[in-house]
């Protein structure tokens, strides 16, 4: 056989680079392969191109027409006929203007603006150990913008005087103290369902106070029963706390009340409107519904039968009916199921109502996430000697709620979108209850198309962000844990 | 080597009731029990005597008592002397009707936004983002608000269509948006074949005429496919079925149409009105387009992360093996992005049917606005009729659900 | 099959089998379903032994070392660890599980904690250390596994072989009496089985009561004092490796050395 002769070749110089050819480089390119790679992809840009010719020749005048100021449609018809000739358009940013307070508060006394207020810039502070405890610069951004923007607008929002300088030493030491720490504002996250609920509907302290109490009731009574084991204790602590709310908050709170009277001016549920209400209904749902969510998720995953069937029957019909049915549960049917006699706060009944529905689905996203976990994890706990909940809490948990927090957020986002219905069961949400109302006054009969936008905007801007922030979350994470 | 000692010996102890694997699910299944038992016992205890306290009782009796009201848009007989379960059917059957038409165009708009998106013409693509964004970020209520007021505020009276009016019919004069309703053709046959009883309303034999050929020609189009994969077997050669299965798609409903004398009845103005067609009112038409629009946005999302889930290593597999792009996508990606799809586009069609419930917002009667509505107010039942519209939800739900089921565990099947 | 040399010198000071029972298994049966996986098996180890345990896929080995700590429940039969018995009782589970420690094939590290919080979880957790001194043993142990530079790092950003001895150190944390291996380098690259067995042969050296399911045969003679042959979920043959190696008696025992040692 002959051999093969190879030719040997040594390179004795390394070739310099080179620049790409003229068409492979720059805007050509990137027009040639963005926009006209071939005759379909060219059609198509066209087509694009004339949507928005078409959207901007149809609404740009109206929008560059806008109208500012000014007191009804009539009068705003008037100015764009005057500026821009007969038959214009124009739109009438004037109603958002003139009816702000309406859109934000709804029938919240006007002297009382900066409770809810307060109550959402506190809010973000709350959040900020959960949320924002990664970096400092971030951290102090936002509250630094929360407690600027709480300054700038108490001065219109009916602060007591004097009290404005009270809150500003309150927003510095807390600023001061998130600077320190991220953690260090735990402690205001902890007391924050009370402090809002104080803050939105006013009345005696002790109230709140004393079903916030109901916590650290339930966490001296797992304390105390520790030893007797998991099961008992958890027993204590969530028995323990429900006797308390239900039978020993009202004489308590008779006696504080009689003995050590302090209140501020009582609001009440149907005075609320607006972004308040909406707000209101969206945090207490997405703070509920998590924890209820994830407790539903580990009965639907569970070995018991019964315990299983009972979740999965719950799951299942929530998820199978319309909220809009829950809530005409909470408005009509709840009287008939509870006691003779009760008649609790309809936001509360609605709140109630929205976090189950939104924990069903939430249960569902976390079973996911669950699911996705491999084996070994699990084993992994086992070998270590870990108990159930142990090993929920410190290794299942965190690792399923990671996975889960894109199907968790749009689960957020849905109930925040759906807080719009409420408007079905008598309250007043910013989309249809404030706009209907707001319409029914003479000066603004007719202006449909301003107030929808500038509420669909608004609900954009939470949503779009929110999911924007979970991305972030995601990204994150994956990151730190590669 | 040693003896390990005896283990020590125990008979039965209380505390194996929660240390001892055997019998703690039992002890805490037992607690759960009795706690629900317990609560279910409380609420129907609370209720009965709530019930007692206003004098009322619980029962459906009020089902079969005349309505005393009207309905718009219906697709069964139905007139004020017709009992509330007639009525509930009706608005039964008109959700049915919003959410399947409103399934169809979600779908087709998903698909081909979806799609879009993930084309590479970047203008497209961006125009694509923005709409899914915008309408998964804002409540579907202001979708359905907005589109409803562009019919009633921003739509002409009908008579601005008549003759020298500022107002024209689109698509060949054959549809007027109004700002009541909206007039399109009415279907007729000359030949038509009547109706069916079938005891609680009347189905068209031509609807059925109609069904029937579709789906015998898909059959045989099935089986014209499955001769090709078998001559394909036995010979590698491939025969050419397209025109063939494009044929038995298309040729038996048309044919059928002929054969019951299909044709439109065009709506014309008559005075100050619409005749000859039908009008559509635009409660429905609203709700219709909103819930369409707003849940193919989310099927574009689906069906974008579907395709997306498909590794690019499959494309370049079959790419590598020779197959061609058609090949590609009919053979290797389809196959699995469906699978990827599926599941979470009828956990759509379920929000959609669910969300249909918003015709509140419109004036639609359907379901919600019959027995969860009028008939509510009107015999003040609340009790039996949230109860009972919630159930009927439910059964809807369960069904659209169970059918999803049983594809996933088609699915799953296959993949052993 | 891919051997690892055992280079080093292994000093067999520490290495004494005392008379005391660790662990005692007699006449153990268990089924998946309808299938015996695990037939009638007696075996008991004393404290200081170093047992290695062989066999074809399937044969029951990993499923044996399972049942000793509770991963899989036995039907039949008695498991005795440490003077406890396996039964159905909480008490005894958790009272054996933080007795043995367990290495798994894929590390089964938790992958949203840091090496030294993967350490210290089941110290502070279960064992209720204070936070510090657990800190202070997990450093400890991650030396010994040569590693300390990694502590404040993610699994993930760890090779194959660094996460399993970051295992096996997790393990120690919890200064368990007996150590089970369930194939703790069959997940490995080449390069990384070595550093691994390394690990495990400085434990062998100090004396660690070690029961090891795995392939390595080079592993079995330098350490081991007893392989156990396994075959359709029965202990086929037990020797010492020496006589094992080179003096099998049962067909399946030639057939099974002469697969994996053969070529």
């Amino acid at each position: 056989m002959a051999e093969h002769r190879t030719a040997a070749f040594v390179r004795t110089e390394m070739l310099p680079e080179k620049a790409p050819p003229v068409s492979e480089v720059g805007i050509i390119r990137w027009l040639r392969e963005n926009l006209f790679s071939g005759p379909l992809n060219t059609v198509l840009t066209f087509m694009g191109l004339f949507i928005i010719y078409f959207m901007i020749k149809e609404y740009s005048p109206w929008l560059r027409h806008s109208v500012w100021n000014a007191a009804s449609v009539g009068e705003c018809r008037d100015i764009v006929t005057a500026k821009y000739g007969e038959g214009a358009t124009g739109a009438c940013w004037a109603i958002i203007r003139d009816r702000w307070n309406m859109f934000m508060f709804g029938f919240y006394p006007r002297e009382l603006y900066w409770r809810p207020t307060l109550a959402l810039g506190l809010l973000i502070f709350a959040a900020a150990p959960v949320l924002f405890s990664e970096s400092r610069m971030i951290r102090m951004w936002v509250l630094g913008v929360v407690s600027v923007f709480l300054m700038v607008a108490f001065p219109g929002l009916g602060v007591p005087n004097g009290d404005t300088a009270l809150l500003a030493v309150l927003l510095v030491a807390m600023l001061a103290a998130a600077w320190a720490r991220p953690w260090a504002l735990l402690w205001l996250t902890a007391i924050y369902p009370g402090l809002a609920v104080w803050m939105l509907w006013g009345g005696s302290v002790w109230g709140p106070t004393l079903a916030m109490a109901g916590f650290v009731i339930g966490w001296a009574a797992w304390l105390a029963t520790r030893r007797l084991g998991t099961i008992l204790s958890v027993g204590a602590a969530v028995l323990v706390p429900v006797l308390w709310w239900l039978f020993g908050i009202a004489p308590v709170q008779a006696f504080l009340d009689a003995g050590l009277p302090f209140a501020i001016e009582g609001v009440r549920s149907e005075k609320f409107g607006g972004f308040v209400l909406a707000l209101t209904i969206g945090v207490a749902g997405i703070a509920l519904s998590l924890p209820m969510g994830v407790v539903l998720a580990l009965a639907r995953r569970s070995d018991m039968l019964l315990v299983k069937a009972l979740a999965v029957g719950f799951i299942e019909f929530i998820r199978g009916v319309p909220l809009i049915s829950l809530l005409f549960v909470a408005s009509l049917l709840l009287n008939y199921f509870l006691p003779p006699g009760t008649n609790f706060d309809i936001i509360l009944r609605v709140i109630i109502m929205v976090t189950m529905f939104a924990a069903a689905y939430i249960a569902e996203v976390v079973r996911g996430g669950l699911a996705a976990l491999p084996r070994g994890q699990y084993e992994a706990a086992d070998s270590l000697g870990l108990d159930y909940w142990k090993a929920q809490r410190l290794i299942i948990l965190p690792q399923a709620l990671k996975i889960s927090i894109p199907g968790i957020v749009s689960t957020f986002i849905g109930l925040f979108k759906d807080t719009t219905l409420v408007v079905f069961v008598g309250l007043l949400d910013p989309l249809k209850g404030i706009t209907d109302s707001v319409r029914a006054s003479f000066e603004w009969k007719g202006a449909y198309w301003e107030p929808y936008i500038f509420v669909g905007c608004i609900f954009f801007i939470f949503n779009f962000s929110m999911s924007r922030y979970s991305m972030y979350l995601e990204r994150r994470l994956h990151r730190d844990h590669e | 080597m040693a003896i390990a000692s005896e283990p020590p010996k125990h008979g039965f102890r209380l505390s194996q009731l929660l240390y001892d694997t055997r019998y703690r699910s039992m002890t805490i299944q037992v607690v759960v029990m009795m706690m629900f038992m317990a609560f279910a016992a409380w609420l129907v205890d609370n209720t009965v005597s709530n019930l007692a306290a206003r004098g009322k009782d619980f029962n459906f009796g009020f089902l079969g008592v005349r309505s005393g009201y009207d309905i718009g848009q219906r697709l069964i007989a139905y007139d004020s002397d017709s009992t509330h379960a007639r009525a509930m059917l009706v608005g039964l059957l008109n959700t049915l009707l919003v959410s399947f038409l409103g399934c169809i165009v979600a779908t087709v708009i998903g698909v081909f936004v979806g799609v879009l998106r993930l084309s590479k013409n970047w203008l497209v693509a961006r125009l694509m983002t923005i709409y899914v964004e915008i309408f998964r970020n804002v409540p579907v209520l202001l979708w359905i608000l907005i589109i409803l007021a562009v019919f009633t505020e921003a739509a002409p009276l009908p008579n601005a269509f008549k003759e020298g009016g500022d107002a024209s019919m689109m698509l060949f004069d054959s549809i007027a948006v109004t700002n009541r309703y909206t007039a399109v053709p009415d279907p007729l046959f000359s030949r038509s074949l009547g109706n069916i009883d079938i005891g609680i309303f009347l189905i068209s034999s031509d609807l059925l005429a109609l069904i029937a050929a579709i789906v015998a020609g898909w059959y045989a189009r099935r089986i014209v496919l499955r001769r090709a994969t078998f001559v394909q077997n036995a010979t590698g050669e491939r025969p050419v079925t397209w025109w063939k299965s494009a044929a038995l798609l298309i040729l038996p409903g048309v044919l059928t149409l002929w054969a019951l004398g299909f044709h439109l009845g065009y709506p014309s103005l008559q005075g100050f009105n619409f005749t000859g067609g039908i009008n559509v009112s635009n409660a429905f038409m609203s709700l219709w387009l909103a819930l369409s629009l707003y849940t193919g946005a989310f099927i574009a999302e689906i069906v974008r992360s579907g395709v997306m889930a498909i590794s690019h290593g499959q494309t370049e597999a079959a790419y590598a093996l020779g197959l061609r792009p058609g090949r590609t996508m009919n053979l290797v990606i389809l196959p699995q992005a469906l699978r990827v799809i599926i599941p979470p586009l009828i956990s759509q069609f379920l929000n959609l049917t669910k969300n249909s419930s918003l015709a509140i917002a419109t004036g639609y009667l359907d379901l919600r606005g019959t027995l969860g509505g009028i008939t509510l107010n009107q015999t003040g039942r609340e009790l039996e009729t949230v109860l009972l519209m919630m159930l009927i939800y439910l059964v809807l739900s369960l069904m659209i659900s169970g059918a999803m089921n049983i594809y996933n565990a088609s699915v799953k099947l296959k993949e052993r | 099959m891919s051997e690892a040399k055992i280079e080093r010198k292994i000093d067999r000071s520490h290495m004494t089998v005392t008379d005391e029972v660790a662990i005692q298994i007699t006449a153990m049966n268990k089924w998946f379903g309808t299938f015996h996986v695990l037939r009638d098996i007696n075996l008991t180890v004393n404290r200081g032994e170093r047992i290695v345990i062989a066999g074809p896929s399937g044969s029951g080995k990993s499923t044996l070392i399972r049942c000793i700590n509770r991963l899989e429940e036995h039907q039949s039969g008695q498991i005795i660890v440490d003077g406890t018995e396996l039964t159905s009782d909480l008490k005894n589970i958790d009272k054996v599980r933080s007795e043995v420690g367990m290495v798994f094939q894929h590390f089964n590290l938790f992958p949203h904690l840091t090496i030294l919080e993967n350490l210290t979880l089941a110290p502070i957790w279960v064992r209720k250390v204070p936070k510090k001194e657990a800190d202070e043993v997990a450093m400890y142990y991650l030396e010994k596994v040569k590693i300390p530079e990694q502590a404040l790092k993610y699994p993930g950003q760890l090779s194959g072989g660094q996460q399993q001895r970051v295992a096996i150190a997790r393990s120690l944390c919890m200064k368990p009496r007996i150590m089970l291996f369930d194939e703790p380098t069959s997940a490995l690259d080449p390069e990384m089985i070595k550093e691994v067995l390394d690990t495990m042969i400085e434990l062998a050296e100090e004396g660690m009561t070690m029961i090891c399911v795995t392939h390595e045969m080079g592993f079995a003679q330098a350490v081991a004092n007893r392989v156990i042959f396994m075959d359709q979920g029965q202990i086929v043959e037990q020797n010492e490796p020496y006589e094992f190696f080179n003096n099998p008696q049962s067909e399946r025992t030639k057939l099974f050395l002469s697969q994996i040692l053969g070529h």
